[in-house]
């Protein structure tokens, strides 16, 4: 073995001598970067999980612990007390529920309609087709609060052409009910669905002309080419986009707010959480009682860790495929 | 009699194309140009709610919201001035920083896909309400901080940043790279989807033009600003636009927030319009602005 090694030495010796110390001057190069790359990608890494990981920590410690400085990452005193009073505080399971309910719903109906579109701008040629997808990237551009107030006072009193008003006597009030978010999604209008249908089109376009031209020889429909040719090929990114929809509804709160302001979902529930902590204590402490601040923020964390869970577990089970097919959609412009 | 048996065919396309991205035009019709226009109405005027029968009543009284807006609120001028300077240091560094990782992320190492996993966790992690949780949690870290001072224990950083700004060198620029070091974690949670949009672009560079390039005697450095850059330029564009309305629309902004506050809790609609359009019409300037300087030099290889 040893020999073996001191062959090796010998041969890279010899042949770094033949080369005039450009192998040793390459090799040592390149270890050094090597290294420093590794260091510096453990470290940004480390950054962007330290918090995660600062939260997880600090969920399972008691209150006094936070006001300890020997205590850093291990909790003294472990408990799971905050996670059962958080889950008592914003009905844990019920804003799961209702949260995975209406993300689900949205990101299905957003990707699908969202798929239809971007393989019409991808795929067809037509009159003002650049006008069209000029408005595609206006709804990417255009802020949701410029139109926020104008949509919610629809909505509130929703009408089309007269006809309700016509019928029931007045306008609907679509106030609190998840038909505006359905409607939204379905028209493309939804969170984010410029973007979702701006990445889907420059999919199709990178997929060979020549699939669906054989398709169409083999006396194929438009409509069935693309559900039976073009759709299956289109899966990464179609996960990928569900993926993103679902994450960000799952957070969202712009759209909650306005709409479902009544319905319990974590994201709206999470930031009353010091509210709720509030009452809760006056309750069981009588009026005037104030959690402290450094209280309200760990039940935040905890609160914080108890709603990402389900996300990260959609991450892991999906990221592969996410992270591959990105990268590999080929952007365009 | 075959041309326009072709014509025939091209105009089935056309209205089969219509067909697809109908839901879309009935969308924007009926969700974007008829709100977009109602909120710019409502700027103009006062908005009365519950009116009469049941609707809204908009009368109109001018420019007032915007003068409001731009004289009369305390928070509103000042705060898109602070937005806007922010966002003039935060969108190049945003840009800088996921370029170089994505070049980072595009090489091959060990354990490059757990890597590319843990660089695309901000994409969740910083989306909707958590962002707005988190900025919250700076109280939290004040608190360390004071537990800290007041323990005498002693932090890494803290003490290197007191030799150095002690040792009486470029105090000005020390205390900038300290601001930079500072906000290194928001810029990296803040580039998740521009590195994912770079690493794209970056793989669809073509490998044989890099071995060219090596053949040709290009050093690594060199075929970096000759190939890399060029060839990624249309995608830096995309990116420019992207981050500029990610930070715009971030749901901490306190822009944002405040006229959404305005429109939910006090109903003054034509107020929170007219706030809404100022910020709209700052935006897509500093976007046009941005991309004019950036498509000067975008270079399409094809």
């Amino acid at each position: 073995m040893n020999k073996k090694i001191r062959e090796r030495w010998k041969d890279a010796i010899e042949r770094n001598r033949k080369s005039g110390g450009y192998l040793l001057k390459k090799t040592v190069s390149r270890k050094t970067y090597q290294i420093l790359r590794a260091i510096l990608l453990f470290g940004l890494c480390f950054l962007i999980l330290q918090p995660l990981l600062n939260k997880i920590s600090v969920s399972f410690m008691k209150e006094n612990d936070l006001y300890d400085p020997t205590i850093i990452v291990v909790p003294r005193n472990f408990t799971t007390e905050n996670y059962r009073l958080v889950s008592h505080l914003i009905s844990f399971w019920k804003a799961l529920a209702n949260s995975i309910g209406i993300s689900t719903m949205a990101s299905v109906i957003q990707v699908a309609f969202c798929t239809i579109v971007g393989y019409g701008f991808a795929r067809f040629k037509f009159p003002l087709k650049r006008f069209w997808f000029a408005c595609v990237l206006l709804v990417i551009i255009v802020p949701p609060q410029t139109i926020m107030s104008s949509l919610y006072l629809n909505f509130r009193f929703f009408d089309i052409f007269g006809i309700f008003k016509l019928m029931l006597g007045h306008s609907l009030n679509l106030q609190n009910s998840v038909i505006p978010y359905i409607l939204l999604c379905m028209t493309g209008m939804g969170l984010k669905s410029g973007l979702y249908i701006f990445l889907i089109r420059q999919y199709f376009r990178g997929i060979p002309k020549e699939l669906e031209e054989a398709a169409y020889v083999d006396g194929c429909g438009n409509f069935s080419t693309f559900l039976k040719i073009m759709l299956p090929d289109a899966t990464p990114i179609l996960t990928s986009c569900f993926l993103f929809a679902f994450v960000w509804q799952w957070t969202d709160s712009y759209y909650s707010k306005m709409f479902v302001g009544n319905i319990t979902l974590l994201s709206n529930r999470l930031t009353a959480i010091t509210s709720l902590l509030t009452d809760y204590l006056q309750v069981i402490n009588g009026t005037g009682s104030k959690p402290s601040i450094a209280y309200g923020q760990m039940m935040i964390s905890t609160g914080m860790i108890m709603a990402i869970i389900p996300l990260l577990l959609i991450y892991i089970v999906a990221q592969k495929g996410f992270v591959e097919s990105l990268s590999q959609s080929g952007l365009k412009m | 009699m075959a041309g326009k048996k072709h014509k025939d065919l091209q105009a089935k396309k056309a209205v089969t194309g219509y067909l697809f991205i109908l839901p879309f035009i009935i969308g924007f019709l009926a969700f974007m140009i008829v709100p977009l226009i109602e909120s710019l109405r409502m700027s103009f005027s006062n908005v009365v709610v519950g009116a009469g029968n049941g609707g809204f009543v908009m009368k109109y009284i001018g420019i007032a919201n915007y003068v409001k807006a731009f004289t009369v609120d305390p928070d509103f001028n000042r705060w898109l001035t602070e937005e806007l300077t922010r966002m003039a240091i935060q969108v190049p560094t945003t840009l800088v920083v996921s370029f170089f990782m994505a070049l980072l992320l595009n090489q091959s190492f060990k354990g490059r896909g757990l890597v590319r996993a843990i660089f695309f966790l901000p994409v969740i992690l910083s989306s909707g309400v958590l962002v707005g949780l988190e900025y919250n949690n700076s109280l939290l870290a004040g608190m360390q901080d004071y537990i800290q001072k007041n323990t005498q224990s002693t932090n890494i950083t803290a003490v290197l940043e007191e030799i150095l700004s002690n040792s009486g060198f470029g105090h000005r620029f020390l205390e900038g790279v300290f601001s930079i070091v500072n906000n290194v974690y928001n810029v990296v949670i803040a580039s998740g989807i521009q590195i994912i949009i770079f690493l794209s672009g970056l793989q669809t560079i073509s490998k044989s033009m890099y071995e060219a390039a090596i053949i040709e005697g290009c050093t690594a450095w060199e075929s970096f600003w000759k190939i890399t850059l060029p060839m990624v330029s249309s995608v830096i564009l995309v990116n420019v636009i992207y981050t500029i309305i990610d930070f715009f629309m971030k749901t901490d902004s306190r822009i944002m927030n405040k006229i959404t506050e305005t429109m939910i809790s006090k109903m003054d609609y034509g107020f929170s319009s007219a706030m809404a359009w100022s910020y709209f019409v700052a935006v897509i300037l500093i976007i046009g602005v941005f991309s004019a300087i950036t498509s000067r030099w975008v270079y399409y290889y094809e």
